[in-house]
């Protein structure tokens, strides 16, 4: 959205309204990371959940064939993939259990850097806090009120389960001659008229033309040549002009 | 500068510097990986530019990415396991035990003093053992110790592969109980509080119940040696969840969310030492108290010596600063 008052081209930009989590790292860079919620993370849960079983399944087969030996082995299979399971993945795959791995999510530590052994056993071992009393109720009622999404486990291991950053395409942008703008434009108004005609190719037409009638009056252009006008001048911000 | 003339420049860097990253997320120790350091801040120099003069968000985003993945390859958590787990055993576990010497001290009062009290109680008026364990478990628990049949009696060896079995059992079985009895300690303390009087509880009725019928020598000849890693184990992992709870209850002067990561952190170290306990008891209980050769004389003696063990590697090692570093 465009400010309604124009900023002064140094101030900073407003903070965004939505769950984006910023992390300042030590070169400076705010990075934005974007916490996953509730649902997604159930249903990583339970992928998670049905490869564990179907693992158990499979091997207590075979192990049921070795006779004791087979029993003491499976007791510790059992105590392996139930309290380990999530720790060796979340460890040696960059914080990703298969689950999540499946549904684009990712364990870090709140200050972005990946995670460890202790935080990692951490929020395993807590989670069986968050399973009580029934069905992870304590958990998804700490997940739901928190801003970041946060079950018991994570807020006492100091954890964050973030969406993983999914390769871009380059957009491309609708062919138009370069122009230079009317008037001097400030930072965010520069970044919307880029946003707009990179966005453009996922937008109707009707929609396109009514965004950008509402700016025929300051580019002093009839309103059906607007469109033709915003998308000059993004190529005239980006190109040689 | 033009964003197009920007990303002429530099394109060949960053996808460069995209292919190291590929490399390095493949395999941790990749070569090629001199330049890292210089090529990150450069990275973070070209997208402070890209946000500063309002290139489009697509580049952006692009070279956000890029940041990201280097800051999670550049700020990697290595650990040189081998040579802290040695540390770690040889004093830091110790250490951090007498540290937190309030909290295991109250975590022992409520496990020992549940356990032995109830004991006390259970041989003087023994009906009460019905009140607290159903009376087929309490069958149960009279045939497995019964001195003249049984499977962990004295008539019968057991085989190798039910050691194993045994084994398996155990590691599963009191680790699990020491995870429940730490985890719910978040809970202001009160689950630790819980599963340390629950277990002593049971433990302490069964103990006492046994004695009173007479099936003592067989049962403490039983218990004697890996009791000293278990039961100390399960009131070191009450200890750490009664910790996680005081931190909640009693945040002194930071935010609570604050005291319990801190809480948290120094804890999950305990439990590591638990584990360990918990490992070696499994394996004295499977493979030493389960054995029907020695005399029982043997039995109490080499429990004694664990106990002590136990006691002396708690209280004393790692005093000293420079030895085990």
């Amino acid at each position: 959205m465009l400010d309604t008052t124009a900023l002064p081209r140094k101030a900073t930009l407003p903070p965004p309204l939505d769950t984006r989590y910023q992390v300042e790292t030590p070169e400076g860079i705010d990075l934005p990371l974007r916490p996953a919620g509730l649902m997604v993370r159930a249903l990583a849960f339970s992928i998670d959940l049905a490869i564990r079983g179907l693992i158990l399944g499979l091997m207590f087969i075979a192990l049921a064939m070795l006779g004791k030996l087979g029993a003491g082995l499976a007791s510790i299979l059992l105590f392996g993939v139930s309290w380990w399971y999530m720790v060796l993945f979340e460890v040696f795959n960059q914080g990703r259990s298969p689950g999540k791995q499946w549904m684009g999510l990712r364990v870090i530590q709140d200050d972005g850097t990946p995670i460890d052994w202790s935080t990692s056993l951490l929020r395993n071992l807590l989670r069986f806090v968050d399973m009580l009393p029934f069905g992870y109720f304590l958990g998804a009622i700490s997940c739901l009120q928190h801003p970041n999404f946060k079950r018991l486990g994570d807020l006492a291991a100091g954890t964050l389960v973030v969406y993983r950053e999914q390769p871009l395409t380059r957009p491309q942008l609708p062919p138009s001659q370069p122009r230079r703008p009317p008037f001097a434009l400030t930072l965010t108004e520069q970044r919307a008229i880029l946003g707009f005609a990179e966005r453009q190719a996922g937008l109707s037409d009707a929609r396109v033309n009514e965004l950008a009638s509402i700016l025929a009056r300051p580019l002093q252009v009839p309103a059906p040549r607007a469109v033709a006008e915003l998308n000059g001048i993004a190529h005239g911000l980006l190109g040689p002009t | 500068m033009k964003q197009s003339l920007f990303e002429h420049r530099h394109m060949a860097e960053w996808e460069q510097f995209s292919l190291l990253l590929d490399k390095l997320e493949q395999d941790s120790k990749a070569k090629g990986a001199d330049n890292f350091l210089a090529d990150y801040r450069r990275i973070c120099q070209h997208l402070a530019l890209a946000r500063e003069r309002g290139y489009s968000s697509f580049l952006n985003d692009a070279l956000q990415q890029q940041v990201l993945r280097g800051h999670q390859q550049l700020y990697r958590h290595r650990s040189h396991f081998g040579a802290h787990a040695l540390g770690f055993i040889l004093a830091g576990f110790p250490r951090l035990v007498r540290e937190q010497w309030r909290f295991v001290l109250a975590a022992s009062l409520m496990f020992f003093g549940s356990l032995f009290a109830i004991a006390g109680l259970v041989y003087l008026f023994p009906e009460l053992v019905y009140n607290l364990i159903p009376a087929d478990q309490v069958s149960d628990m009279q045939s497995m110790y019964d001195p003249d049949a049984g499977h962990l009696g004295r008539s019968m060896e057991r085989a190798a592969s039910e050691d194993w079995a045994m084994f398996g059992y155990y590691i599963m079985h009191n680790i699990g109980i020491a995870f429940q009895t730490y985890a719910s300690g978040l809970l202001f303390g009160l689950g630790s509080a819980f599963f340390l009087f629950f277990n002593g509880l049971m433990i302490g009725a069964v103990a006492g119940h046994l004695t009173h019928i007479g099936y003592g020598q067989s049962f403490w000849s039983f218990v004697v040696g890996h009791g000293a890693f278990e039961l100390t184990a399960i009131a070191l992992a009450g200890a750490a969840g009664l910790q996680l709870g005081w931190a909640l209850i009693a945040p002194g002067r930071l935010p609570r969310a604050e005291a319990l990561r801190l809480a948290a952190r120094k804890s999950v170290l305990l439990i590591c030492g638990v584990m360990l306990f918990l490992l070696i008891a499994a394996f004295i209980e499977a493979y030493w108290s389960s054995m029907t050769t020695p005399a029982p004389l043997t039995k109490y003696l080499v429990g004694a010596a664990l106990w002590v063990l136990v006691a002396i590697y708690l209280i004393f090692a790692g005093r000293t600063h420079h030895a085990p570093e």
